[in-house]
């Protein structure tokens, strides 16, 4: 197996951008991981594309339409998809492009365009359930996380303050983040407890917003790295895993389908204690208390004890587990897909030192990255390390 | 030294115009059951990923990737939606096996478009949609015809405020496309024809064609024009099914019982979407050819191939992708089809399984059903259409209209 590097990132900035298309939204992200790397389009061999529902945008083979900006035009391209999950999926496509040696030099492009779907991209969710079992319930998404929310909180006696503690942590991390929709350096708890409440216990502040953009990774073999770079990170382990459809058969209090590609992807890693072993995560944080959840998942602390880590600031920024230290979903926004700038870029920027006003004092070696998709049932997980 | 990876299972549904008793997901466990019954294989313990080829729009769903994992053995497992056709997945397979991490992988593609009561409306959100869609209407046309499958009753949400104005199918490529083709190669609209009959003819065949039929040049020449020079025989009618494909590296194959049939190359490629600036000869399947053949060591592809599955869901398709992909000269397919090279015993037996004219149009799974009749002939399995002594094959397939992306896969019997 060829050891894959990471050698340069783009992020565009998140926002509702109408202005632009989604092959427009690639391009920029294309050419800014093109020009953070010097590396060329003749010299990248294939090209993945993630991007989450083609309701979203209204077109068919979305991954075809969007190709060209992406620079994958007369290049062996795929687009590859599981929901939420693509955002760290798409980069594991890209692991193995390289890994096997098909490919020694792979371009990923995440892209996402909720904007124009109206009147809010909610109603692409419509058509994401059974439909024979679930969609004569009418259900949305919110409502259906409350449940998980909900049944989390009440397994571990969880309180709804700490939970909140997330969403004040991730929007204060985001104000640091130069593609930041909602950062908010002043947000308190009770700010996010008085928020309109959607769906009992989700509340406004608990959900990250809905946002437009594209991010962008170059992936290369070690080798090649070499002549790019003298401090490459690599891309050491990846994981990925599906429970069953049937959600409503499963316990929602433990993603243990995080848990399952945890183990793959720190196998493949050599990680033995991921606990000590890793420096820092971003786990998927649609959510704050999927934040929570996914770090339990992660097996980076154990059941319920996550809103206690998050309480005692054990993942703040500069505190002994830094988590979402780029600002998450919930600060920078959830363009689906294009989280992959929140979820693997910034390993990559946390790790290389590029990371700006946003970069973990204590000199990171190993990160995490997670995402999480479909019905609450895919989880996809990433290793980065230095060196 | 890398990997070899093979096929060590294969399994498909009944082919079928309609399947309104059966749901997707039964499709899909019947045709990945009968593929690890084939490889003898247990998939909650043996297989170590998941690969299904589909996409939102054909299969009514947001985010089908949900709907996959327990019909294919796959809950609590990795699994994973390619969004493209079947041979894509299984070059995604193929690359993970070459990893090191995975020994074996399962690879399901299908086709449920009975379900879609609009294909055509479907079909044009492929269309770009601020400088393409616009140009294909509302327009006046005085009857709808669109797709064989599209009947009058259909509702037509997309049409526009009278009867008589109706959006463009988006089939008319395929005769933009044709026009190019025949000017630039000389090629006669009767030759098209033929490959029609040729088809249609082998698909008597094979047990599973949905299509197979006994016409003449003349019956195919007669049918209404849909899309000019596109006629309606012209056209490869759908169909449901899904197959499933078993991929195992080397050192699986040796712990199982079977007959192994090696990838040895595979390549995919895209041209730009935009219709305007693309080639129109097909540029993407001579791409992926040339990434295929350099892998699988194939140096001379005429001499070297023995059979070929390529992609026909227009007749025209079928000679401008043996073209494309070095099987014969450019403009010369004709002539191969003319002196009776491309039928069962002649030097290049093509779309012997009757393709997807004589055995309907498979949508995401084409791919597979074109390795899939490699795999059967090169493990004789072929009946009454077997070629003797075939050691090479080559299945092209393309992601259709309005894509301009394929890919090619060689399997060999060493």
């Amino acid at each position: 197996m060829n050891r894959v590097a990471v050698i340069g990132g783009g992020m565009t900035l998140f926002r509702r951008r109408l202005l632009e298309t989604g092959k427009e939204l690639s391009f920029l992200a294309t050419k800014m991981a093109m020009e953070d790397s010097g590396i060329e389009k003749k010299d990248i061999d294939m090209v993945v594309m993630g991007s989450a529902p083609d309701a979203f945008d209204g077109i068919h083979m979305k991954g075809e339409n969007l190709l060209d900006g992406a620079a994958a035009a007369n290049k062996p391209y795929v687009r590859v998809f599981n929901g939420g999950g693509t955002s760290v999926f798409a980069p594991i496509a890209g692991w193995w492009h390289v890994a096997s040696g098909v490919a020694d030099t792979a371009l990923v492009v995440c892209e996402e365009k909720m904007g124009s779907c109206f009147p809010h991209p909610q109603t692409a969710f419509q058509h994401i359930w059974d439909p024979v079992i679930d969609r004569p319930l009418h259900p949305n998404l919110v409502w259906l996380f409350a449940m998980e929310m909900n049944r989390y909180m009440t397994v571990h006696d969880i309180k709804k303050e700490d939970i909140a503690l997330v969403a004040v942590k991730n929007k204060r991390n985001a104000a640091g983040h130069p593609c930041a929709q909602l950062p908010d350096e002043k947000i308190t708890v009770d700010d996010v407890l008085n928020s309109e409440i959607m769906a009992w216990p989700v509340q406004r502040l608990d959900i990250s917003p809905p946002s437009d953009g594209a991010s962008a990774l170059i992936l290369c073999s070690e080798e090649k790295a070499r002549q790019y770079t003298d401090d490459p990170i690599f891309i050491d382990g990846v994981g990925w895993n599906i429970d069953s459809t049937m959600w409503t058969n499963r316990d929602l209090y433990f993603p243990r389908y995080v848990a399952n590609a945890a183990k793959m992807a720190y196998k493949m890693a050599g990680i033995q204690d991921p606990r000590k072993e890793i420096d820092f995560a971003e786990p998927y944080d649609p959510f704050d208390y999927k934040e929570l959840h996914h770090l339990e998942g992660l097996l980076l602390c154990d059941k319920g004890q996550a809103p206690i880590l998050t309480r005692e600031g054990v993942t703040q920024r500069d505190g002994d587990l830094p988590v979402c230290p780029s600002g998450g979903l919930l600060g920078v926004g959830n363009p689906i897909a294009a989280t992959m700038g929140q979820k693997v870029c910034e390993l990559y920027w946390q790790l290389s030192g590029k990371a700006g006003k946003r970069q973990i004092p204590t000199d990171p070696q190993i990160g995490v990255g997670q995402a999480w998709g479909d019905i609450m049932q895919m989880g996809t997980v990433i290793v980065m390390r230095r060196g | 030294m890398k990997r070899r990876v093979a096929v060590v299972g294969i399994g498909h549904t009944d082919f079928n115009s309609m399947t309104p008793e059966l749901g997707w997901k039964e499709f899909m466990f019947e045709a990945c059951q009968k593929a690890y019954m084939d490889a003898g294989i247990e998939p909650r313990e043996d297989v170590d990923s998941f690969i299904t080829c589909a996409e939102d729009y054909w299969e009514g769903f947001s985010i089908f990737d949900e709907f996959v994992p327990d019909q294919v053995g796959a809950v609590l497992r990795p699994c994973c939606t390619v969004c493209g056709d079947g041979l894509f997945g299984l070059g995604t397979a193929y690359m993970q096996i070459l990893t090191g991490q995975m020994n074996i992988v399962a690879i399901e593609a299908h086709s449920k478009i009975s379900d879609l009561l609009t294909f055509g409306d479907i079909g044009l959100f492929a269309y770009d949609p601020i400088f393409e869609r616009p140009i294909t209407g509302p327009v006046e046309r005085q009857h709808y015809t669109g797709s064989p499958s599209y009947t009058k009753e259909s509702p037509k949400p997309l049409a526009g405020k009278t009867n008589e104005k109706e959006r463009i199918h988006p089939y008319f490529l395929a005769g933009l496309e044709m026009q190019h083709y025949l000017e630039k190669t000389g090629t006669t609209e009767e030759q098209c024809a033929k490959v029609v009959v040729k088809n249609k003819k082998n698909a008597f065949n094979n047990p599973n064609a949905e299509y197979e039929a006994n016409i003449s040049i003349e019956n195919v020449m007669n049918s209404e024009y849909l899309f000019k020079p596109v006629k309606k025989l012209d056209i490869s009618p759908n169909v449901d099914v899904a197959i499933a494909f078993v991929l195992a590296s080397e050192e699986a194959v040796k712990k199982l019982d079977v007959d192994p049939i090696w990838l040895k190359g595979f390549g995919w490629s895209s041209e730009t979407p935009w219709l305007s600036t693309r080639s129109m000869d097909a540029k993407y399947a001579t791409m992926a050819s040339k990434m295929a053949y350099k892998m699988a060591g194939i140096a001379n592809p005429k001499k070297e191939i023995d059979i070929a599955e390529v992609d026909d869901r227009f007749s025209y398709k079928e000679l401008q992708h043996l073209e494309a992909i070095g099987l014969s000269e450019p403009g010369e397919a004709r002539k191969m089809l003319d002196s009776g090279d491309l039928d069962l015993k002649g030097s290049l037996p093509t779309n012997i399984s009757g393709g997807s004219l004589g055995i309907g149009n498979c949508f995401e799974a084409t791919g597979l059903q074109k390795a899939l009749e490699i795999v059967t002939q090169l493990r004789e399995h072929a009946g009454k259409r077997q070629i003797a002594n075939a050691q090479t094959g080559v299945a092209q397939s393309w992601r259709g209209i309005p894509s301009g992306s394929g890919a090619v896969a060689v399997f060999g019997r060493e």
